[in-house]
């Protein structure tokens, strides 16, 4: 088949984005030509502050070099505009009689400046600020020229201004409103944003109108005249002097091409939620576009645009723009200023908002939250800046926060701090601070990665400096890196329906759903009906696929080895040099001479290098070859021994203290009440690791309070808590309720572990599954409803029953055994090549 | 100068799996794809030398137990934006037999 033309009109941020978009999921497809009306390729134009300011250069940011374009067959006109689109004989004609025909067709013109019309605005020394040219002559014009006055004290105005100044020039930002940034903030983080400018040497005129840029003798502008104020004569108002006037005065969508070809057009380029204009051959994004009426200006909206339209123009027609909430951030190194969605608030109880507020003038910190019907609509930050990401996320997600409403102002005070001792403030961090403990991933790494990759999302800066992609304890901290780098480029990760992974357009829930109502038992049939892109899924969908198939459908699905990550296959855990680890079951932690006198053995009979206590109190047995391990479990097995699942997202342990076996101060046998549970949940596959612990009385020295499940023995019975965590992020258990009896522990702790089983998405601790579904939910089920209490329990003790330990199998079933063999061979030629 | 080597039956490499073989030049871990396509790669991850044998294999990849990084089969290179490469050997399926050509330790 031939291949189709299509004809990008637009170098820039948008445009690109979609033709990388395209090239992702349609390589083949098409041939692509691309317009530039600039002489450069691709690059990131929101960085071009930090060019002017001097703390990057232009080759910093360069996103696809012209390289880029060779290897993926993208043909470049640079330094051409496209001045006609002949819709009938479909082709684009250029500046200079260069003709493209096309198939398809892309505008991502973006805006212009806006320049107000007043008299010499056309003079030498008078520009806007959107380009790498304009930023060129701002940086030529510093190094001879004295005064600039840049008019507009907005995001892009103020990002000139502290520029100019760096450079040394002496700079007046002239503003029409009564406040600084009026689109993005409220007046009180305004004054406060302006109090720190003019720190840094900026003088502010407010509320001015100008009336007219004057011409010096050398022809160029010389100065600014203001309008005169009511009463006084015309061209009596105020003048400065002016060596430079950089207009930054708002940006219009570039519709004048898209106008001159008939395509319907209002305040941009109108599109519908395919990104189509009014002609179904022509696609726009970008700036120049006007979406349900509004024109976004900032980068992250027509990133999504590209994504959706690049959608649409490989065929697969599933995907809708339906308009993004924006968040801004000022590129001004030193001010940490944050603002999203509607932040301006009811102003007087309009539109039925709250505002949480924090303001500390002389801290130098501003927070407001709006907050509507339980959710929160919009926040501005001043000063602090590191829950902005946070907040943006809520904001987004449309998360009710009526249970964290009380402490919502404090942020999220547990995002990404293990190891930074409470060190939040990406911005403020030195570039040697290591962020991610695991990869030992510097801030100064990242921020490269960002800068000269162009990396734009969590996920690819995972994927290139594999921060946060171990643990994800810094999560938090690269999510403010990237959001404080990127500035206006960034969106949160959309966390509700997030895809299972790159193989799958479907979440978690979808997929645990669909398994449960169209009865779906194998991997394949999963992959299958659900469309999955690969072949055989990945390394992360298989295990989840596997987990929530046997979950299911226990009895019915099939066990798959292959979707199992090693630990599970083999029953050990792997260690960093290939080597494995064995630790044998011990119930409730108790043992007798023999169990030790047979763990003794082996560790000599093997030669076991290490032998210590594991987090859980049980004896781990380190740096065994995989050879040896069903040898060692025969041995082991022998003594009565079974695998004590040390490696699986699965039953633990159930650690005890004495309790009233022994203690004097014991109230319950908890030795005993730990034995019970650990062997009733025995071969227990659950979404991640559980761990249970049982203490006999308040004092609680099995720390039941960091467990999935903590019993805690009183008097007259036992306290239930769920949901802890001692593992990356301390997690205090929430209380579930008391009960009297040992039967009732394992009644309501069996319906707790099977809800989570039948709930929880793979990888989820129970303390995320509860912070994801709410304590209220879980008590629903398995305190408040007896009936549907008794049904999980049952379904648990069903999908056990009959679990044989995994380490007899190896030892007796010869296909299992050969999953540990190394096969050895002959090196003779028995084949002759 | 190579020469091929019966290693095992296929019916012994589970699909989507892997065995290890141990050879003069090193582990080698021979994997078998969904479609029973095999390939031989040294057992050593360029990345920090995990063990690629106990991966999960998926397509014509498989995934490094230790940090993840996946390796193609058909050339042993690491899937970008991951960078290394792991040594190939050449494996094929005859008569239900897996061969694996082990170039000559002593090149004459």
């Amino acid at each position: 088949m031939k291949k189709q033309k299509l004809v990008v009109v637009g170098n820039g941020m948008a445009g690109i984005r979609a033709v990388e978009e395209l090239l992702k999921l349609a390589p083949d497809l098409y041939d692509v030509t691309v317009f530039g009306a600039e002489p450069h390729p691709n690059y990131n134009r929101i960085l071009l502050s930090p060019v002017l300011a001097g703390e990057m250069t232009i080759n910093d940011i360069i996103l696809n070099p012209l390289g880029w374009y060779a290897d993926n067959g993208v043909r470049l006109h640079v330094g051409k505009t496209v001045t006609k689109i002949d819709r009938t004989a479909r082709k684009v004609v250029a500046d200079d009689g260069t003709e493209e025909d096309y198939d398809r067709l892309l505008l991502a013109t973006g805006s212009t400046p806006f320049m107000l019309p007043i008299p010499g605005n056309d003079l030498p020394g008078v520009i806007s600020y959107r380009d790498i040219k304009d930023t060129d002559e701002m940086i030529a014009t510093a190094a001879t020229h004295r005064h600039a006055v840049v008019i507009g004290g907005g995001l892009l105005g103020l990002e000139a201004a502290n520029g100019l100044r760096l450079r040394g020039m002496d700079v007046t930002v002239v503003h029409l409103m009564p406040w600084l940034m009026e689109r993005q903030l409220d007046k009180a983080a305004a004054d406060m944003l302006k109090t720190s400018l003019e720190a840094r040497g900026l003088k502010f005129l407010l509320e001015k109108q100008t009336e007219a840029l004057i011409r010096g003798e050398s022809g160029r502008v010389c100065a600014l005249r203001f309008k005169p104020a009511p009463g006084d004569e015309p061209g009596a108002g105020l003048e400065i002097p002016a060596d430079l006037v950089v207009m930054a005065a708002g940006i219009r969508p570039n519709t004048a091409l898209a106008e001159s070809a008939k395509i319907y057009c209002n305040r941009g380029i109108v599109v519908n939620d395919t990104m189509q204009t009014y002609d179904p051959r022509i696609y726009a994004v970008g700036e120049c576009v006007a979406h349900r009426g509004i024109a976004y200006g900032l980068v992250a909206p027509l990133f999504e645009q590209a994504k959706v339209c690049a959608n649409h123009l490989a065929n697969f027609g599933i995907a809708r723009y339906t308009g993004s909430v924006t968040s801004t951030k000022l590129k001004v190194t030193g001010i940490d200023l944050f603002s999203c969605g509607d932040f301006m608030g009811g102003q007087g109880g309009k539109g039925g908002t709250d505002e949480i507020l924090l303001h500390d003038p002389a801290g130098g910190v501003y927070k407001k939250l709006v907050v509507k019907n339980d959710t929160l609509v919009g926040a501005v930050l001043y000063g602090d800046t590191a829950d902005g990401p946070w907040y943006f996320q809520l904001v987004k997600d449309g998360q009710n926060i009526h249970e964290i409403r009380d402490h919502l102002m404090f942020g999220q005070k547990h995002v990404g701090d293990v190891g930074h001792a409470g060190k939040t403030l990406a911005a403020t961090m030195p570039d040697d601070a290591q962020v991610c403990g695991c990869n030992g991933v510097c801030k100064g790494d990242i921020v490269k990665a960002i800068k000269s990759q162009g990396l734009f999302t969590l996920d690819d800066v995972r994927k290139h400096t594999k921060a946060s992609s171990s643990c994800g304890s810094c999560t938090g901290l690269v999510e403010q890196i990237l959001a404080s780098t990127v500035g206006g480029a960034y969106t949160p990760a959309d966390t509700k329906d997030k895809p299972l992974c790159g193989c799958t357009d479907h979440s978690h829930g979808k997929v645990r759903q669909t398994i449960r109502e169209r009865h779906l038992i194998t991997i394949p049939s999963v992959m299958s009906y659900m469309e999955w892109k690969t072949p055989n899924g990945c390394s992360s969908c298989r295990p989840a696929l596997n987990y929530y198939l046997i979950s299911t459908w226990p009895g019915e699905a099939k066990d798959d080895p292959q979707s199992r990550f090693i630990n599970e296959r083999a029953h050990a855990n792997i260690q960093k040099d290939g080597t494995y680890s064995v630790v044998p079951r011990m119930w409730g932690g108790l043992t007798t001479p023999a169990e030790l006198r047979a763990i003794a053995d082996v560790a000599e009979k093997y030669h076991v290098p290490t032998v210590k206590m594991t987090g859980g109190a049980r004896v781990d047995l380190l740096g065994i070859r995989k050879e040896d391990l069903p040898k060692m479990w025969a041995d082991l097995g022998r003594a009565g021994m079974v695998s004590g699942h040390a490696y699986g997202k699965s039953i633990r342990t159930v650690k005890t203290c004495v309790g009233a076996e022994h203690c004097r101060f014991g109230t319950q046998k908890s030795m005993a009440m730990g034995v019970k549970l650990e062997r009733m949940l025995f071969g227990m596959w659950s979404p991640h690791k559980v761990k249970l612990a049982v203490s006999g009385c308040p004092r609680n020295c099995a720390e039941a309070g960091i467990k999935d499940i903590g019993v805690i023995g009183v008097d007259a019975g036992y306290e239930l808590y769920v949901a802890g965590n001692g593992g990356i992020k301390t997690e205090v258990a929430q209380f579930l309720c008391k009960v009297k009896s040992d039967e009732e522990v394992m009644e309501y702790s069996g319906a707790f572990l099977q809800l989570y089983r039948e709930e929880g998405f793979y990888l989820e601790r129970t303390c995320h599954y509860v912070a994801r579904v709410g304590l209220d939910h879980v008590k629903a089920a398995v305190v408040d409803d007896p009936v549907r209490r008794k049904e999980l329990h049952e379904r648990l003790l069903f999908a056990l029953q009959d679990y044989e330990d995994p380490w007899q199998a190896a030892v007796e079933k010869p296909a299992v055994r050969r999953e540990y063999e190394v096969i050895r061979i002959k090196e003779v030629a028995e084949v002759k090549s | 100068m190579s020469h091929w080597i019966k290693v095992c039956a296929l019916d012994e490499i589970a699909p989507l799996g892997s065995r290890v073989v141990a050879s003069s030049q090193g582990d080698i871990a021979i994997f078998r794809t969904a479609d029973d396509a095999v390939f031989g790669l040294r057992d050593k991850c360029p990345h920090k030398g995990g063990p690629l044998s106990q991966g999960i294999v998926h397509g014509d990849t498989v995934t490094c137990p230790l940090h993840g990084y996946k390796i193609g089969l058909k050339d042993g290179v690491a899937v970008a934006p991951d960078k290394g490469c792991a040594r190939r050997f050449e494996a094929r399926v005859e008569d239900g037999m897996v061969l694996l050509s082990l170039p000559s330790a002593d090149p004459a």
